[in-house]
């Protein structure tokens, strides 16, 4: 660590948003550090987006092997190693690590193992991990330093044994006997939906009306019908009291309901997921003019806080709190600092949502309610997995996609989709939105067959009364 | 705040120089000192120098402009975090047209406070000159990037896309550059229509009343009412004529006509129906309709009659007003009427659409005066007053009338004042002496 040498950018927090903002700093050819306390990547790719899609994958996998005999094929036995399981999470968690730090050295991007903490205005002082400190006048920082799971104080604490949070969730020594889980988001659900497929009774409480209340409604029932289908209880309108360890083995959690009663209920395991607060303690914050809110920072539409040359990007400045926000929000900040020509502001509009349970969710724009909401005139379209030949192919028959236009315009306001593969197909809304796309546009798309794409052009006829296949 | 760069005097006796060629593009950025543009004149070529840091905004007067007048504005620098939509207001003010004397001459003839014709005219063709030179984006454009949805908004709204700044990738138009142009315009006459608000713009917290309130969907009647008439009191350079009508004859002759036949009944309104419809046929000039680059004379002179209903105003139409004697005048404005007002509507959309001329007549409320906004694309309007007793001057003495306060607005393109008046004058004549509506 040279303290000499004064950086152009300093990133604090190497995740989705920090890393990519650094190559792209290098790529435009300004000297740049990235302090990261803990592996590169960030949470992302090491306690959050990859290894959950590694570990949801093997219960699609188990999945199909219990439908086997649906297809011809026979298995002698379904047995899985939890072990193993996780153990290829890890790996793949590993593997990105270690392709990020490449991507780094590559682009030439000087990697500090520490923390940065603002001292006074305009210096930062780096500790790293031998405790040796170095101070540095800055031109620019990003603060990137992320979220971590909420507590609930006084209601409910992680306690690493029987109440867990993301992290313990996903590495289990063992598949718990029974399992709450408390947060209906996509979070909540997605571990829910891990380990109801491996056999462990769950049930999932969420206090507002319905769960993934930041979906569409329509889509919020499919999925809770297709969840309660497959076996999970579920609870909405309910609200957590009070959680209590009883031993290592057993936490009771007493639950108010949505008619006002309470009831005690026992579990082997609870996992909290109720909602994420910024990482914006240990900054030394308080040397700065830097703002925060509920424990996010303050930002405007260019990520610059409130302290001259300091900016904050990705789940630090608070929702949505996903990956591919940050990283956009890394491009345009640095971008911005480099004077690079016609960088526009994020279109939240345009940021799209995805669940990866079974069935999966996917999600872009202003849902039915929200547009309505905002005094839109809408059409919307419906297609259904049944009326496609691909789903009916792969023995996939569960699902809709809906689109919501701009009666007026043709505007694609909305796209929200619920089945096999849609959070691989939700970008051809997300493209269609950023190129300000009309339906006509997509009407005279051309897309594939047999594919389930199709079901996206199938959508955006039946909302205007034109549809083939239904 | 935008800053004007003015034409620099390069000596003490310049007047006037060319803009050579301009060093900083629009879009760059600008430090103090930075070199802007090389001026010329007959004498010298010099460089203009920044003394402001921010962005070259907009540059005013292209390469090669010549004859730019010393202190015009020749670009603008937006300083930092400023917006190109601070240019648009920035230029109404700052263009600054070459003196003319035919211009100073004709502002000395003013007549009544109506603004002289000639002037104006010299003046609106100076603005269309303003416009162009404030809608070529950049030259040699041979194409115009849009998004789809941009392009079909633009077209909803009657609003010609290659006149837009585009802020999207590569100068790429946008749904947002869209929504900025219709906020900033005018509308433009010849359409008639003007774009509804986009939804969800919500008012203004400051102008929030705190009082409590019930809100009730604005009905369709009520959407076209409020889209006509704000477009009409936008876009149309109304004035007003008023002239008090004696109708103590008039009131006789009804009164006479009315007993005669107990088939008619003719009221007030029907004799200003058959008068205006006369008058105009004596001044054919007025009735038309501004389509800018022409006036449109209406062959056939058909009256709108306003009439109140539940939720808002129909104006069912007198077909050839001037052609028809007052008793199918009366016997047609009361069955217009009845027809308006009955459940659902039963007026076909020929019977109301249209018209050349307009009537309202407020007089049955007891209101004295008023002035009505012209219903585009019309030219004019007449506003009715109550006929009541007033005190008048008689043969030079105080004496009792019965008088009715007649109010026109009119469209200045197309009626100027001294026109207007002799309309009125015409109109006065027919209802003060009804006898000569026979003629």
């Amino acid at each position: 660590m040279d303290a000499n040498k004064t950086y152009d950018v300093i990133i604090l927090g190497s995740g989705p948003g920090g890393y990519v903002a650094a190559i792209r700093s290098a790529q435009l050819g300004l000297t740049t550090a990235l302090v990261e306390r803990d592996k590169l990547g960030g949470v992302c790719l090491n306690w959050g987006c990859i290894p959950t899609k590694a570990l949801l994958r093997a219960a699609d996998i188990r999945d199909t092997i219990l439908d086997a005999e649906n297809f011809g094929l026979s298995f002698s036995d379904s047995n899985f190693d939890i072990k193993q399981i996780i153990n290829r999470s890890r790996q793949a968690a590993m593997r990105l690590s270690k392709g990020v730090e490449y991507l780094l050295n590559k682009n030439k991007v000087d990697v500090i193992k520490g923390e940065g903490r603002f001292t006074k205005t305009n210096e930062l002082r780096i500790s790293n991990n031998s405790d040796q400190t170095t101070t540095h006048n800055y031109n620019n920082v990003i603060i990137a330093t992320g979220a971590r799971a909420k507590s609930l104080p006084n209601i409910a604490e992680p306690n690493g044994t029987s109440i867990w949070t993301y992290k313990e969730a996903m590495t289990p020594q063992s598949l718990p006997k029974s399992l709450l889980v408390i947060g209906g988001g996509a979070i909540g659900v997605e571990f829910a939906s891990f380990y109801l497929r491996f056999g462990v009774p769950v049930t999932l409480i969420e206090s507002m009306p319905r769960i993934l209340p930041s979906e569409d409604e329509e889509i919020s029932e499919l999925a809770t019908k297709q969840f309660n289908d497959q076996g999970m209880a579920i609870k909405t309108n309910s609200t957590l009291k009070r959680l209590v360890a009883v031993s290592n083995n057993s936490v009771t959690a007493i639950i108010q309901n949505s008619n006002g009663s309470e009831e005690n209920l026992t579990f082997h395991r609870a996992i909290l997921a109720v909602g994420i607060v910024g990482n914006t303690e240990n900054l030394g914050l308080n040397n700065t003019n830097v703002k925060t809110v509920k424990g996010h920072i303050k930002t405007d539409q260019w990520m610059k806080t409130h302290e001259s040359g300091v900016y904050a990007i990705g789940d630090v400045t608070g929702p949505p709190w996903l990956a591919h926000k940050a990283s956009h929000e890394g491009i345009i900040c640095i971008e911005r600092i480099a004077n690079f020509d016609g960088v526009a502001p994020l279109n939240i509009d345009n940021i799209p949502s995805c669940t990866y349970s079974r069935p999966q969710i996917a999600s872009v724009g202003l849902t039915e309610g929200e547009a309505l909401e905002n005094g839109y005139k809408i059409k919307i379209g419906r297609f259904p997995f049944s009326a496609n030949g691909k789903a009916i192919a792969l023995g996939e028959p569960q699902g809709m996609i809906k689109t919501i236009f701009d009666d007026k315009t043709g505007e694609l306001l909305g796209a929200h989709m619920i089945g096999s593969e849609v959070t691989e197909l939700i970008h051809g809304y997300t493209i269609a939105k950023t190129m300000e796309c009309t339906e006509a546009d997509l009407i005279h798309t051309i897309f594939p067959h047999p594919t389930l794409s199709e079901m996206m052009h199938e959508s955006v006829l039946d909302a205007y009364n034109r549809s083939i296949h239904i | 705040m935008p800053i004007n760069v003015l034409m620099p005097a390069l000596s003490p006796t310049m007047t006037e120089g060319n803009i050579a060629s301009w060093i900083k593009k629009e879009g760059d950025k600008i430090s103090t000192g930075d070199l802007l543009c090389e001026i010329e004149t007959d004498k010298a070529t010099m460089e203009i120098e920044a003394i402001n840091d921010g962005i070259l905004g907009k540059i005013i007067t292209p390469d090669g402009t010549e004859n730019v007048p010393v202190n015009a504005v020749i670009g603008i620098i937006l300083e930092d975090g400023e917006e190109a939509s601070l240019l648009d207001d920035n230029n109404a003010k700052a263009i600054h047209k070459p003196d003319n004397n035919a211009d100073s001459d004709a502002k000395k003839q003013i007549d009544n406070g109506v603004p002289n014709t000639y002037m104006e005219s010299k003046q609106a063709s100076a603005d269309s000159e303003i416009v162009s030179k404030k809608a070529s984006p950049q030259k040699n454009i041979a194409r115009i990037f849009s998004s789809p949805l941009a392009r079909r908004m633009a077209s909803q709204a009657g609003l010609d896309i290659t006149t837009i700044k585009g802020s999207g990738p590569n100068g790429r138009i946008v749904k947002v550059d869209i929504e900025l142009a219709l906020k900033n315009r005018t509308v433009d006459p010849d359409q008639g229509k003007v774009e509804i608000e986009q939804p969800g713009v919500s008012l203004d917290k400051t102008l929030r009343s705190t009082s409590p309130y019930e809100e009730i969907k604005t009905t369709n009647i009520r959407k076209v009412i409020a889209e006509r008439l704000q477009i009409a009191k936008q876009t149309i350079p109304h004035f007003y004529l008023n002239i008090d009508c004696n109708v103590d004859a008039l009131l006789e002759v009804r009164q006479d006509l009315n007993s005669r036949n107990s088939d008619y009944n003719i009221s007030l309104n029907d004799f200003v129906i058959f008068a205006s419809a006369l008058a105009l046929k004596q001044m054919p000039e007025c009735n038309a309709s501004w389509m800018k680059e022409n006036i449109r004379f209406y062959s056939s002179i058909d009256i709108s009659i306003a009439v109140a209903i539940d939720d808002g105003l129909v104006t069912p139409i007198i077909k050839n007003a001037d052609q028809k004697g007052l008793g199918t005048i009366a016997k047609e404005s009361r069955a217009l009427a009845d027809r308006a007002r009955s459940k659902p509507m039963s007026l076909k959309p020929e019977e109301y659409q249209g018209g050349t001329f307009s009537i309202s007549n407020l007089g049955m409320f007891g209101i004295k005066e008023f002035s009505a906004i012209i219903n585009p694309p019309q030219s004019m309007i007449l506003a009715i007053g109550a006929a009541e007793a007033r005190p008048i001057i008689h043969e030079n003495a105080l004496a009792i009338g019965n008088v009715m306060s007649c109010t026109l607005s009119v469209d200045h393109r197309v009626v100027d004042g001294a026109t207007a008046a002799r309309f009125l004058k015409v109109f006065k004549g027919f209802i003060e002496n009804p006898l000569t509506m026979l003629l």
